[in-house]
């Protein structure tokens, strides 16, 4: 790619990849949907990392690492947040953001 | 030929965010998401990160979307129509979010010093592999031990929360 | 000759004050009795031992008595020369009050084992004389002006205890609210004199202040306030706080309501002790006075002969005994402040010193007898009326006689012992004086007017009702009550040859005393010119008292009630005080300062209602301030970088 596309068109698209994340991780009433909003940031960010490691420090192999172990954990943290969605449905009967707030009262 | 592929890629992954975020369909957002992770993973074939983008496709792409599929499909009704947003609401996030934009593409772009880059790119499996079990200055022995270990908690931590209750 | 006994005579009775007002209610009462008259028994053998001591047995110095303090402790030190001191001081008037103070209270102790028989507070009644003769015996012996006013404080608290006693009755009590709040009133005058004396002075010492050689005296203060040096002013402050607690005008107002309480009370507080410590103030300040302040000492003798006037033209009309003596108290208080007043320092110019203190002696020996009989009368008729009196001399022979000889002593005819003193005191106006001698002649004569009206109204007409149709026979009292009242005529009597131009002078040396015989004989006539005409009037019931008093109807009716001055009190603090100045400060005090407080919690409630979704529990809610916070911190150092 380098050097054909510059760097700020990668990071123009992760960040705005990372902000829609954040619209939907405030917007969403579902909690699915707020799972894959979240999901769209760490992409976002494992994007972020691996286009400076490509395009300022390529004989280093850092962005890569970390790009990899967000992927790992990010697996690990959809899979624990399931879980807890599951409980949270077996229990309040709805995966509505709001239910879960007000029937706590 | 690269750069026409990075532009499709931005595309799909910019079009399908904001699908993503706006369908009122919960499988459909489920489904777009999976289109940005696999153009997520174009772009790092396109980088020449293979090792990268195949783990992308199987871990993220294949695991976790199909991990949420199952889990809404099991849960609410997968073709109920989600409610709108409310005005309030949609106004304050879509300020944050273009506040936030605005930040950081304003921050990169004051900033002038970004030296090219001038050696070649070393990312084969076999590097990454050493990598990885080495210790010392390019080794992540450690997060790697770590990590195995968050994968043990998470997994049984995942059995616990939704196991049937059998006392309750 | 070794005087730290001298100690005991204070402590003993408060020790008796401890036991009884302790452990009284579980004693018999009339052990409650016997421990007080004890302990005041063995005061009065230490005071008169103390005092052949110190004015007989020891040798004279070249500068006559010196002032002796066998204890002087340091109590509170505030700084090299400023601290207050608890102490026993012996000088020559000190020695004659604890004399006084201890024959008046040893007697009214006798009597009241008498006159209290029966009452329910009988031990309370004990403790608080032996309280009361504690903080008297203090007083006088106080070494520096600190002590005298706590023991000050102390008498006025053990004033109130005593006329508040019968405290179920509500004129009793406000009786005793009233002499505690008006003293008390004096007492910031006399409290502002001490800190500005002892400003000026360095410290409270008596001894330093009164030094006709110290610092105080021979160099003055050069500050000047209002026209007057700033010891002036000191001065003028004390003698405001001894007018109150002697009843001077216009402080006189709770004396004559004092007279709610027990009679043995009235003689022992209200007619020897207490009321002559505002006297005893100015007499143990007097080099400072008449040195150093020579115009506050004019306004100590004015002050002194408008109240005995004033008192005595109100004691003509008077009907409830106990009232007519205590206007008698005062008007003879004010003879000897005014005495205080007109005299000069050192020698035959401090003529009006030694006639002060002489009539102090005397006046609480007759004075106490005519209490003393008062009360024994009202123990028989149990009435305080002059009404229900008259023609008592048959029944009360022994208190007819006392009281005669107590009227007599008070009228100044010799050779009882009044007629020594009164006479002095005006031959000291005269030779400094015109104006306040004219006034003084007159009082005398008004004096013996008033007190033998008292005496036939009470033992001789008795034309009102006749006693055999009384319901109850009037009867002598006991011999426990009639034992002091025998005690005090032969005081009366004899105390006036006593010679005090020797021993209680204003510079502690004696002086020549010489007989002035033409003011002698001219007082003499005045009291017997008084006496007729109380005789032509009152011994004999008849109409002419009745037909004066339609003849000067405005002067009588003012004169019967008091020349409206407590009405007036009652209108300045109403109208003046409480609704001008009280209710103003109320109102800031209700509605500003709480009514801030009461704002703030408005405020604090609104703005926690609009802010309380801050912590909603609303994940998304959080999640948007989170990322406002943390782009406002970007900007926010960005900007800093740039």
């Amino acid at each position: 790619m380098f050097p054909d596309i510059p760097l700020s068109h990668v990071v123009i698209v992760s960040t705005l990849m990372f902000f829609i994340g954040v619209y939907g991780f405030m917007t969403r009433k579902n909690l699915f949907a707020i799972l894959m909003s979240t999901e769209l940031i760490l992409n976002a960010v494992a994007l972020n990392f691996v286009a400076f490691n490509y395009y300022l420090y390529p004989d280093k192999m850092q962005g890569l690492f970390f790009a990899l172990f967000i992927i790992g954990i990010a697996a690990a943290e959809a899979a624990v947040a399931i879980a807890i969605i599951v409980a949270i449905y077996k229990n309040f009967r709805s995966v509505n953001v709001e239910d879960i707030s007000q029937m706590k009262q | 030929m690269k750069p026409v592929l990075f532009y499709v890629m931005a595309a799909i992954i910019l079009l399908g965010s904001a699908l993503t975020v706006s369908s009122r369909m919960i499988l459909r957002a489920a489904v777009y998401l999976l289109f940005v992770l696999v153009a997520t993973a174009g772009i790092y074939f396109l980088m020449d990160y293979t090792f990268l983008a195949a783990s992308q496709l199987t871990l993220y792409a294949g695991g976790i979307i199909v991990l949420i599929i199952f889990a809404v499909m099991l849960t609410s009704g997968s073709g109920e129509l989600q409610p709108k947003v409310g005005r309030t609401k949609a106004a304050l996030a879509i300020l944050a979010s273009v506040a936030g934009t605005l930040t950081c593409l304003a921050s990169y772009f004051a900033y002038n010093a970004f030296l090219p880059r001038t050696v070649p790119t070393d990312s084969s499996v076999r590097a990454i592999g050493a990598a990885l079990v080495s210790t010392g200055q390019n080794g992540y022995m450690l997060p790697f031990e770590v990590i195995s270990v968050l994968l043990l908690a998470a997994m049984i931590a995942a059995i616990i929360i939704a196991r049937r209750d059998a006392e309750s | 000759m070794d005087y730290s006994l001298s100690v005991w005579i204070i402590l003993l009775p408060f020790l008796a004050f401890l036991i009884t007002g302790l452990a009284g209610g579980r004693m018999k009462a009339i052990v409650s009795g016997i421990i007080g008259t004890a302990s005041m028994a063995i005061a009065f053998v230490l005071s008169i031992m103390t005092a052949w001591s110190y004015f007989f047995a020891s040798t004279q110095g070249a500068e006559g008595f010196a002032a002796i303090s066998p204890i002087n402790m340091v109590w509170l030190r505030f700084g090299d020369t400023l601290h207050i001191d608890l102490g026993v001081m012996l000088d020559p008037i000190s020695v004659m009050m604890l004399v006084v103070i201890t024959t008046v209270s040893l007697m009214v102790h006798i009597y009241s084992i008498g006159y209290m028989q029966g009452e329910s507070g009988f031990a309370r009644f004990f403790a608080c004389l032996s309280l009361f003769s504690f903080s008297m015996l203090g007083l006088v012996v106080a070494t520096n002006l600190f002590q005298m006013y706590m023991f000050w404080e102390l008498v006025g608290l053990s004033s109130y205890l005593l006329i508040g006693f019968y405290y179920d009755r509500p004129s009793a009590v406000a009786a005793s609210k009233k002499a505690f709040i008006v003293t008390r009133f004096a007492d910031l005058g006399f409290l502002l004199g001490i800190l500005l004396l002892s400003f000026t002075t360095g410290t409270f010492d008596f001894q330093t202040i009164t030094n006709p050689a110290g610092p105080l005296i021979t160099q003055p203060s050069s500050a000047m306030f209002m026209g007057a040096s700033l010891t002036t002013i000191a001065v003028t402050l004390i003698f405001m706080g001894g007018a109150g607690k002697s009843a001077m005008f216009p402080l006189h107002i709770w004396l004559p309501d004092a007279m709610e309480g027990p009679t043995p009370v009235s003689a022992l507080i209200h007619a020897a002790t207490m009321v002559v410590a505002g006297v005893y103030l100015v007499a143990r300040l007097f080099p400072v006075y008449a040195l150093a302040a020579p115009s506050a000492l004019q306004i100590v003798a004015w002050v002194g002969g408008f109240s005995s006037l004033f008192a005595a033209v109100i004691a003509c009309t008077q009907t409830d005994i106990k009232r007519v003596l205590a206007y008698s108290t005062m008007s003879q208080i004010g003879y000897m402040m005014l005495a205080l007043g007109v005299s000069g320092y050192g020698g035959e110019n401090g003529l009006g010193y030694m006639a002060s203190m002489f009539h102090l002696f005397t006046h609480a020996m007759f004075k106490a007898l005519l209490f003393l009989g008062a009360g024994s009368v009202i123990h028989a008729v149990h009435s305080n009326e002059m009404k229900d009196m008259g023609g008592l001399r048959k029944f009360l022979p022994i208190t007819h006689l006392t009281f005669l000889i107590a009227c007599l002593a008070i009228s100044g005819i010799p050779p009882f012992a009044g007629f020594f003193s009164k006479d002095e005191i005006l031959v000291a106006a005269f030779q400094h004086n015109m104006p306040l001698f004219v006034i003084e002649y007159i009082v005398a004569g008004l004096t013996a007017f008033y007190m033998f009206r008292l005496y036939y109204r009470i033992f001789w007409s008795d034309s009102e009702h006749s006693h055999d149709n009384a319901h109850h026979t009037p009867h002598e009292s006991p011999l426990v009550m009639t034992l002091p009242l025998m005690f005090l005529a032969v005081a009366s009597a004899t105390v006036g040859f006593l010679p005090f131009h020797e021993l209680v002078t204003s510079d502690h040396k004696g002086f020549e005393a010489v007989m002035h015989w033409d003011l002698a004989s001219a007082s003499v006539l005045i009291g017997v010119v008084g006496i007729v005409a109380a005789t032509v009037m009152y011994r004999r019931s008849s109409t002419l008292p009745d037909r004066i008093a339609e003849g000067m109807k405005a002067l009588y009716t003012a004169a019967y009630r008091k020349f409206y001055i407590d009405e007036i009190y009652v209108f300045v603090t109403k109208r003046i005080i409480f609704n001008g100045i009280s209710a103003p400060v109320a109102w800031f005090d209700r509605h500003i300062v709480d009514g801030t407080m009461n704002g703030i919690a408005w405020l604090t409630n609104a703005v926690s209602y609009r802010i309380r979704n801050l912590q909603s529990g609303q994940l998304q809610w959080y999640a948007f301030v989170l990322v406002i916070s943390v782009i406002a911190l970007g900007v926010s150092a960005f900007c800093m970088i740039r």
